[in-house]
């Protein structure tokens, strides 16, 4: 490795020493969503309930009774996972069940494509979930196709060489933060503690929460499998992923101020990248550049804001996402 | 006429069926096919981001069935041949735009390379019970065509009937591979440009001022415009006269929709497509489509070495399915042996045809796998008695 980055002492970390992803998983070696499995449950702990719907985490379980997870699962249609969610939480407070963390857990296909629009109207209407978007950048469960989660550049199946994917990629952290839901956050698996502290910060605030979980894909990626926790911290330190979160659609927090590295520490190290010109890395580094521009401006704006008004009292209750 | 040489591989390949189904198509003259990743079809869409920019037409990968169900009818009505491809999950969330398809009368094909169901069910393994799901699964009253490949040449050769049949009597045309059929690899021959018929798209002659958009000819089948060609174009999936414009009485309503499902049940005859063997002498009559007439033809062979007068009805066009053939036999054989990848599905068509002139007996799999010949031969054996 040509670059030397500030690493954790795995044997100082401060995470919850329970793990409730278990041995005998079906990930691949190397897998980002394994390891941000096994930490969103440390946060969370065993009064969790998972949604999963199609994805690899639909695999990655495990057939019973060798299933790695430790908490209850439902595993749901690939549209789906944001309502799935928001029918458990409504039927957990009909009970009167508020101690229980519904955990909607999605891959990037069923978040940023397909799950779409379910997920907007959960998060209209501000339902009381956790909503995780692992994203490993394309549809690798069934074999390296584009999602709208594909970054600029990136060879898969479906945008072969020469039709590389000429579009960005979509930035779900913004759109979730304009329906104004009260937290939607970034997090990395190589920022194991930043990702802990910010379910359990998820998981104290009512009304919808999101986090956009970037993993690492050696499959996918066409990357080595041991640097898969070193490719997903270059992916924050060259700028391409930072790290963030947005409270109510207003008060920008970012969390950690990158080395800003150049891209092509990040790129290089994954095969999906391998064709690109000079010319695109350039343009891969001149939007991350903007894209830092433009998120330091909206953290600016949202700092010199005045609180949104509040609503009559009588109706103060039911819109949760204007706070307290 | 014949086939676009740009889009033809002509030549020996030894590829799965999921590829041929995808060479069929672009030799069909498809030049718009939108899909989504869902096994076991994915490698269709895989070969079309690959493909069709070579010969000038584009693929987009959608962000779901439901898109890529819907795309498809828009470029068919700027002009293009289209197809969308997907598996079980997939078809389900395209049913409403199915009906959208029959009742707007576009020519359009749906590949479903089917897996067990229901839900997610067996993602990676093979199942023929979405048959009923096609002919019925939108809402409403229409008819549709279904073809049944059983292997990669018949990916190839029937995807291009699949394209012409759409263009014939402007219907959704359901081209039902399984799992077994789409990965299995196989030599395909792909034919010489000249050597394949495609029929085009039904253009009108007719000046703007006289066309009349569903104006149905002798075949019930109206003629067709693309959008800004300078005709009035009004598509509407509301009930709607022969201008096109929304019509909502009962009248309207029996006129359109009878015709629906007429154009297709008037020219049942000329859409038979099976593939008989030994039915001359037969008493008991094996039928069967898809994957599930390989194995099938295995059992037959083996019943007729046993001395048993057994025949072989293989169903290629099961939609409309071919009633009087299936009657005549009913009135000379004993029995009809229908295996097939479901719990009965097409046996019940079967039943109701046969209406007790012969015994039907179901050979039913839940899928997964494909049958073991002597579960088949034991049928057989068993009615031949």
């Amino acid at each position: 490795m040509s670059v030397e980055l500030a690493t954790y002492d795995p044997q100082n970390l401060h995470l919850p020493e329970e793990d409730l992803l278990r041995s005998g998983h079906l990930a691949c070696p190397g897998c980002g969503a394994a390891l941000g499995m096994r930490l969103a449950l440390k946060a969370l702990g065993p009064k969790t309930i998972v949604v999963i719907p199609a994805c690899c985490w639909a695999v990655i379980n495990g057939p019973y009774p060798f299933h790695a997870l430790g908490v209850p699962v439902l595993q749901v249609a690939f549209e789906t996972a944001a309502v799935s969610a928001a029918g458990i939480r409504a039927a957990l407070a009909m009970q009167g069940r508020d101690d229980v963390a519904v955990l909607a857990w999605a891959g990037d296909g069923g978040t940023f494509d397909i799950g779409f629009q379910s997920l907007s109207g959960a998060v209209e209407r501000n339902e009381d979930i956790i909503y995780v978007c692992y994203d490993n950048e394309a549809y690798m469960n069934t074999g390296i196709q584009r999602s709208s989660a594909t970054p600029f550049g990136a060879w898969t199946t479906t945008t072969p060489e020469p039709n590389i994917k000429p579009e960005p990629k979509k930035n779900m952290v913004e759109i979730l933060a304009e329906h104004r839901i009260p937290y939607a956050a970034t997090a990395s698996i190589a920022f194991p503690e930043d990702f802990v502290r910010k379910l359990q910060k998820a998981r104290s605030i009512k009304g919808t929460k999101f986090i956009h979980l970037w993993i690492s894909c050696p499959a996918g990626h066409k990357s080595e499998e041991r640097l898969s926790v070193h490719i997903a911290r270059l992916a924050v330190e060259t700028g391409v992923f930072p790290l963030y979160e947005v409270e109510y659609g207003t008060k920008y927090t970012i969390n950690h101020e990158p080395a800003f590295l150049d891209v092509t520490e990040y790129l290089k190290l994954q095969g999906r990248f391998r064709h690109l010109t000079p010319e695109d890395v350039d343009f891969i580094r001149r939007s991350v550049a903007w894209e830092w521009e433009r998120l330091r401006a909206k953290a600016a704006m949202g700092s010199s804001l005045p609180p949104p008004p509040s609503p009559p009292r009588r109706l103060a209750m039911a819109v949760s996402w204007l706070g307290e | 006429m014949h086939a676009d040489p740009k889009g033809v591989l002509t030549g020996l390949h030894f590829i799965d069926g999921d590829h041929a189904a995808c060479e069929g198509a672009i030799a069909a003259g498809c030049r718009f096919a939108a899909g989504y990743p869902i096994t076991p079809s994915t490698e269709v869409v895989e070969r079309f981001a690959a493909r069709i920019p070579l010969v000038g037409g584009v693929f987009i990968q959608m962000e779901d069935e439901i898109a890529s169900s819907i795309a498809i009818l828009g470029a068919a009505w700027a002009g293009h041949k289209v197809m969308t491809v997907t598996s079980g999950p997939g078809l389900s969330l395209m049913m409403e735009h199915i009906g959208y398809a029959a009742m707007t009368e576009t020519p359009c094909v749906f590949v479903d390379v089917q897996r067990g169901g229901p839900s997610t069910g067996l993602p990676t393994l093979p199942a023929q019970a979405d048959m009923m799901q096609v002919r019925w699964g939108s809402h409403g009253d229409y008819n549709v065509i279904a073809l049944s490949p059983n292997s990669p040449q018949e990916c190839f050769d029937l995807m291009i009937k699949a394209f012409n049949l759409a263009e014939l009597y402007r219907t959704p045309v359901f081209f039902m591979m399984d799992e077994v059929v789409g990965h299995m690899t196989e030599r395909v021959a792909i034919p010489r440009p000249e050597d394949i018929e495609v029929v085009p798209r039904r253009w009108t002659s007719r000046k703007p001022g006289d066309y009349r958009a569903y104006e149905p000819g002798e075949d019930l089948v109206p003629e067709m415009v693309k959008a800004g060609d300078g005709f009035r174009v009004h598509i509407t999936g509301l009930t709607h006269d022969e201008r096109g414009y929304p019509a909502m009485n009962p009248q309207a309503q029996d006129k359109l929709v009878r015709r629906l499902v007429d154009k297709i049940r008037k020219n049942a005859h000329k859409l038979v497509d099976v593939r008989g063997e030994n039915l001359e002498d037969a008493d008991v009559v094996v039928i069967s489509y898809g994957i599930t007439s390989r194995i099938a033809a295995a059992a037959v062979e083996e019943a007729r070495a046993a001395g048993r007068k057994v025949g072989h009805l293989r169903l290629v066009i099961v939609w409309p399915f071919p009633e009087p053939l299936v009657a005549e036999l009913a009135s000379r054989v004993k029995a009809f042996v229908v295996p097939e990848l479901n719990l009965g599905q097409m046996v019940r068509e079967v039943e109701r045809v046969v209406a007790g002139k012969a015994q039907v007996v179901s050979v039913p799999h839940a899928g997964g796998t494909v049958h073991q010949v002597e579960d088949i031969l034991a049928k057989i054996l068993e009615v031949a008695k």
